[in-house]
């Protein structure tokens, strides 16, 4: 899913200090998944910006709503009839949910209440780790299920580097090398021979360096 | 193994002598008079001389450029090119730009993280790795093309070498690697600089027994340490470094102003232990910022005078 | 035991310290509360196995949230006793009531003043 982080309390204030009727729209999906900005924390950011703003002696009006989605139309469709009611919204949701409410609602300012940091698994609750860019070509089949595009620092196709130590990536020991994890799994899987097989000079135009992506089904378009 | 390429380097070691080769760090300014004076300190006693590429990322004056100025002196450089800083364009750019001026030499390497430098900030690029790197040297040598496909105006013409660390992490693969790296065309290799002599020496029999030493030129890399504070902070503190606690006990063992003396012994004895070792074909003396040692180190270990070739 | 411990003390029973939940201590004091304690079990003795030590943590958060908008963490703290343990509940009750008399009124029931005035 996709993970995020919820922004700074300061932040989020200087962001909208000076709106007095504001909505703050959470997300039932992967932000409810990482506890950043499901419908709990929509009412802990309304309670806290509630306190704040009462204590500076200012009138603000603080509402709380949280959307099934906020990546698809129908969702989002939901707050039509009220969001003219609001001089701002802060979305909870990640930056696909902050930005396609901004591109609906055109006269609102939709500030972000989060960080959005990367698509990810849960490893335990508390602690979320990245596994994939979405690099638009998917190589997980020649190494052994683990990414080295997401998982290694240097994304080497070839690895590992000359700074693997024990295990761990030369930048930090909390890291795991993503070629000694493809390696054990080689290993495990009686195939350490494919590391000797050269994966050639990747193909970035899918990713990122390719410009803005789109995928278009035919198929399924009405 | 017959020389390809015009490279003093490789027909040195075509022609079967110990080849020596050491390298310089270009300044942290523009003037390029510094590496000169480094250059100027080893030139008679090594067959190439390597520039480092924005070593340890931090921002130095590029290495082609200090390779250019010393390769006008008469100089025989080593271009250190790693694919942290350069997508391909600029990495294909820049080898030709080494063999506009006759640069024979290149050394292709990941490089390290820019975590580790004065821009932890930064983009990195790692459009290739260097396996993919000596791919790409080797298709614009050997085939004058561009990776796009194009043909090469005057292709370069470069002796390809690349890096091995015997010592990091899995020790199970470094061989295999060495084969890798074979397998894409590297023909010359400097090792990490080595203090453990036995693993050393077992990396070199697993290679060996593969018959890589046959198929690539290995030049072992040694390092004199100057201070036990330097050994200790190589053992502690560089990922991929193998540092017997036997070396540091040596360096602590001696009052400090002898340190550096004993460093430089424990490197000559090092390298007399070496040159037994089947498949060494030479020595990489990396002795950063202490460039005035290479002349003794060089001397003391039988390796001077220098060889002369056509 | 019938000891004595202050007057201004309002009790909430919960089955768990566990149940307390971040927005309940965050409304508290947007209700004009001028400090909250969450008192459980001693730790490692949760009934629930460690129902305590997630108040713990949504303790902390509460304090964090509350220094960040100016009200002051110190007014919300997590207590751990055994419920044999009167004697020590009531001195914590007056160590507590010592500690937000010290801090002062809630800030917030200060400018509902002002604005009812």
């Amino acid at each position: 899913m996709i993970v995020a982080e919820k922004k700074p309390l300061e932040e989020i204030i200087e962001e909208v200090k000076d709106f007095n009727k504001i909505l703050i729209a959470g997300c039932n999906e992967c932000v409810t998944v990482c506890e950043a900005g499901g419908k709990k924390e929509v009412g802990i950011l309304a309670s806290a910006l509630r306190m704040y703003f009462m204590n500076q002696g200012k009138k603000v009006q603080i509402e709380e709503i949280t959307l099934e989605r906020q990546c698809d139309h129908e969702y989002l469709e939901e707050l039509r009839n009220s969001i003219d009611q609001y001089d701002a919204v802060v979305s909870l949701a990640c930056g696909v949910g902050v930005q396609f409410m901004a591109e609906k609602y055109l006269t609102t300012p939709i500030f972000p209440g989060v960080n959005t940091c990367f698509m990810g698994v849960t490893e335990e609750r508390g602690v979320w780790s990245e596994r994939c860019q979405g690099c638009g070509q998917c190589i997980l089949g020649k190494t052994a299920g683990i990414c080295p595009i997401s998982r290694c620092a240097k994304r080497l196709l070839n690895g590992p580097c000359g700074g693997s130590t024990k295990g761990k990536c030369e930048i930090s020991k909390d890291l795991d090398c993503a070629w000694q994890l493809i390696i054990d799994r080689l290993k495990e899987l009686g195939r350490l021979d494919d590391y000797e097989e050269i994966i050639p000079i990747k193909d970035w135009s899918t990713e990122r360096a390719g410009g803005p992506r789109k995928v278009v089904r035919e198929d399924v378009m009405l | 193994m017959s020389a390809k390429t015009p490279s003093r380097l490789e027909k040195i070691l075509d022609a079967g002598h110990m080849a020596v080769t050491s390298e310089c760090g270009p300044p942290r300014g523009s003037d390029i008079e510094e590496v000169v004076e480094k250059a100027e300190l080893i030139k008679n006693h090594v067959d190439a001389i390597n520039i480092t590429d924005n070593q340890t990322s931090v921002t130095r004056l590029c290495s082609l450029a200090a390779c250019i100025r010393l390769k006008l002196m008469g100089l025989e450089p080593t271009l250190q090119m790693v694919t942290r800083d350069r997508n391909r364009i600029a990495l294909q750019s820049d080898i030709l730009g080494a063999a506009a001026f006759d640069i024979h030499n290149i050394l292709c390497l990941s490089g390290d993280h820019q975590q580790f430098g004065d821009c932890p900030q930064g983009q990195n690029v790692f459009d290739l790795d260097s396996m993919q790197l000596i791919q790409t040297v080797k298709l614009m040598r050997d085939e004058g093309k561009f990776l796009g496909g194009d043909e090469i105006n005057r292709p370069p013409r470069l002796f390809i070498g690349a890096a091995a660390n015997p010592f990091a992490d899995p020790f199970e693969i470094r061989v295999p690697r060495l084969a890798k790296k074979i397998a894409a065309g590297v023909e010359f290799i400097q090792t990490q600089c080595i203090y453990n002599l036995d693993k050393f020496e077992l990396w070199m029999k697993n290679a060996r027994d593969r018959g890589l030493h046959e198929k690539v030129y290995i030049l072992a890399g040694v390092t004199p340490f100057k201070s036990a504070g330097m050994a200790k902070y190589m053992k502690n503190r560089v990922p991929g470094m193998d540092v017997p606690d036997d070396v540091v006990k040596r360096m602590s063992g001696v009052p400090k102003e002898k340190q550096a003396e004993e460093g430089i012994d424990i490197c000559v004895e090092s390298i007399q232990r070496l040159k037994e070792v089947e498949g060494v074909r030479g020595f990489h003396i990396m002795a950063i910022d202490w460039e005035e040692k290479v002349p003794e180190i060089s001397e003391r270990s039988g390796l001077f005078p220098r060889p002369k070739v056509e | 035991m019938r000891l004595q411990y202050p007057g201004n003390i309002r009790i909430i029973r919960v089955p768990c310290t566990g149940k307390v939940d971040i927005l309940h201590l965050l409304r508290a004091f947007e209700k004009g509360a001028d400090g909250a304690y969450v008192v459980g079990c001693l730790e490692g003795d949760c009934r629930f196995d460690n129902g305590n030590l997630r108040a713990r943590k949504r303790v902390e958060q509460a304090k964090e949230i509350l220094d960040a908008i100016g009200i002051g963490g110190e007014r919300v703290q997590m207590v751990n006793l055994s419920s044999g343990e009167g004697p020590k509940f009531a001195q914590v009750a007056m160590e507590m009531t010592e500690k937000i008399r010290e801090a002062g009124p809630n800030p917030l029931k200060i400018v509902k003043e002002k604005n009812a005035a």
